[in-house]
């Protein structure tokens, strides 16, 4: 059965959500978006039914966050629980509804970027958990990972330095650039900490497009077909990866196979 | 960030709690004139009254598509928004604010709606603590005919029609408040509320509230703008 962080909502049914949830997570201008574009369709070729969602795109918040934030007048606490809101809109009314319905769910972000940018912005990083508590623990989160150095050209020369993708509220200054640099700093930061603690996929995201598509798709079969991670994409990891199937194999009796796989998790989560 | 402790700002806040027909409003206006008269710089806000939220709220209420969860947080939206840009400022300026429902409204409305206790407390760490709040206490009934009495029916989310508790918008409305009020009870202690008896005359109500809010005051004589 799946699990949340630690609350439930009411009325939150997690029984017989047999569907996939996939999260891309990542810095602003990694490449999330395009990554999404290429992987719905090949998922849908090899038949599985596709939901992509993302950050203020629910059908409750979405217009009220545009708007206030073009306003540029919101206040941090006031940001973070907004988007909580269009988080949890869309949790209840597209992500659970779709798991329940088989679908694969593609999410552009995840509440690890909202946690993210609210400790960047000096929030009580065991208040944004506690906000973000009630979502859905996904069956696997991609992290696109780039360093300051190679994610800066790539934002020039596509969208352009953005007010709050260059955390203008933070670091006010004349100079947007300087604003961009130190705010993903801090933002790689905090994804790098959390990448150990929710067990994160880590997937270099500086070579070219086709080769980043070509990592996510391993690794997104992998889930789908419910085999463990592969080794390449895991963060050092300090046990010999051996040792994961000689548990599986040695287990006997009736729920062999389930306590097996959930013995792996548990091993792959400890040396991730 | 700060989390709901003492605040050392120079202002004072006052907060008033109950039940839907506690009469709690009209002794915060009568406060509010009082204050005014006595000269001090005195500021109302009201629970729900965020500009920067009132779109996405109207239209979660119309399209009656709020959830306890969603409801919740767009309430927690709507107070951040108020904290960040009014009540601290003005508690720093040295105001008197008062503020017409709080954090334990929440507490109340979002529990009985099924959320999980701690974290609603949590969710609104980031509140100030009120100098005192006022807890209009009424028994059900009482609060019921004042309320049902020459008013053309319920909202939606008022009556706790989202909950499915009654087909009747009127029974669902009591029920739901019960339950507040219940929710109400158990937090006098745990918040060290200041219990007003909501049934004694409106005029005596109000003496109970100046004599405290007065002595709160006396500290402050500062906060005076005008003679």
């Amino acid at each position: 059965m799946r699990e949340t962080y630690t609350v439930t909502l009411p009325k939150m049914d997690l029984a017989e959500l047999t569907g996939r949830l996939i999260v891309i997570e990542g810095t602003d201008g990694v490449g999330r978006s395009t990554q999404i574009k290429l992987l719905r369709p090949w998922l849908e070729q090899q038949g599985h039914a596709v939901l992509d969602t993302g950050i203020k795109r629910s059908q409750l918040a979405s217009r009220g966050i545009q708007q206030a934030k073009e306003g540029h007048t919101l206040g941090r606490i006031t940001l973070s629980l907004f988007y909580a809101t269009d988080f949890a809109d869309r949790l209840e009314h597209e992500i659970i509804p779709a798991l329940r319905a088989g679908f694969v769910v593609l999410t552009d972000r995840y509440i690890y970027s909202l946690m993210a940018r609210a400790i960047v912005r000096g929030l009580d990083p065991s208040w944004i958990h506690n906000v973000h508590s009630f979502a859905l623990k996904p069956d696997a989160t991609f992290y696109l990972r780039i360093g300051v150095d190679d994610l800066i050209p790539r934002v020039v020369f596509s969208t352009g330095f953005d007010y709050w993708e260059s955390g203008m509220d933070l670091y006010p200054s004349e100079d947007m650039y300087e604003s961009f640099r130190r705010y993903q700093t801090a933002l790689l930061a905090q994804f790098d900490a959390m990448a150990q603690e929710y067990n994160f996929t880590i997937i270099d995201a500086s070579p070219d497009i086709q080769t980043v598509f070509e990592r996510l798709r391993a690794g997104i079969s992998r889930v789908l077909k419910g085999e463990p991670r592969e080794p390449l994409f895991e963060m050092p990891a300090s046990a010999p990866p051996a040792a994961n199937s000689g548990v599986t194999e040695a287990t006997s009796a009736g729920k062999t196979k389930r306590s097996g796989a959930e013995k792996q998790s548990g091993d792959l989560q400890e040396s991730a | 960030m700060k989390r709901y402790g003492e605040h050392r700002f120079p202002g004072k806040l006052f907060v008033v709690e109950g039940i839907d027909g506690s009469g709690k409003s009209t002794q915060v206006m009568l406060l509010h004139e009082w204050l005014h008269a006595e000269g001090y710089g005195v500021i109302f806000s009201e629970w729900n009254s965020s500009p920067l939220v009132r779109d996405t709220t109207r239209r979660g209420k119309k399209k009656q598509m709020l959830t306890p969860a969603t409801f919740s947080l767009l309430h927690a939206t709507d107070f951040a928004d108020r904290v960040e840009h009014n009540i601290i400022p003005l508690l720093k300026a040295g105001a008197v604010v008062l503020c017409d429902r709080y954090i334990y409204t929440a507490f109340a409305r979002d529990v009985v709606r099924g959320m999980d206790r701690k974290w609603v407390r949590e969710l609104y760490s980031f509140a100030v603590k009120p100098t005192a709040a006022f807890y209009f206490r009424v028994p059900l009934e009482v609060a019921m005919k004042r309320i049902l009495v020459g008013r053309s029916g319920v909202k939606f989310y008022e009556a706790g029609m989202d909950m499915g508790l009654h087909e009747d918008p009127e029974q669902s409305f009591q029920i739901f408040q019960g339950k507040i009020l219940e929710e109400y009870e158990s937090m006098i202690t745990e918040f060290d509320l200041t219990t007003v008896d909501a049934t004694l005359p409106i005029e005596e109500q109000q003496a109970h509230m100046r004599q405290i809010v007065k002595a709160k005051l006396a500290q402050a004589k500062r906060l005076r703008v005008a003679p």
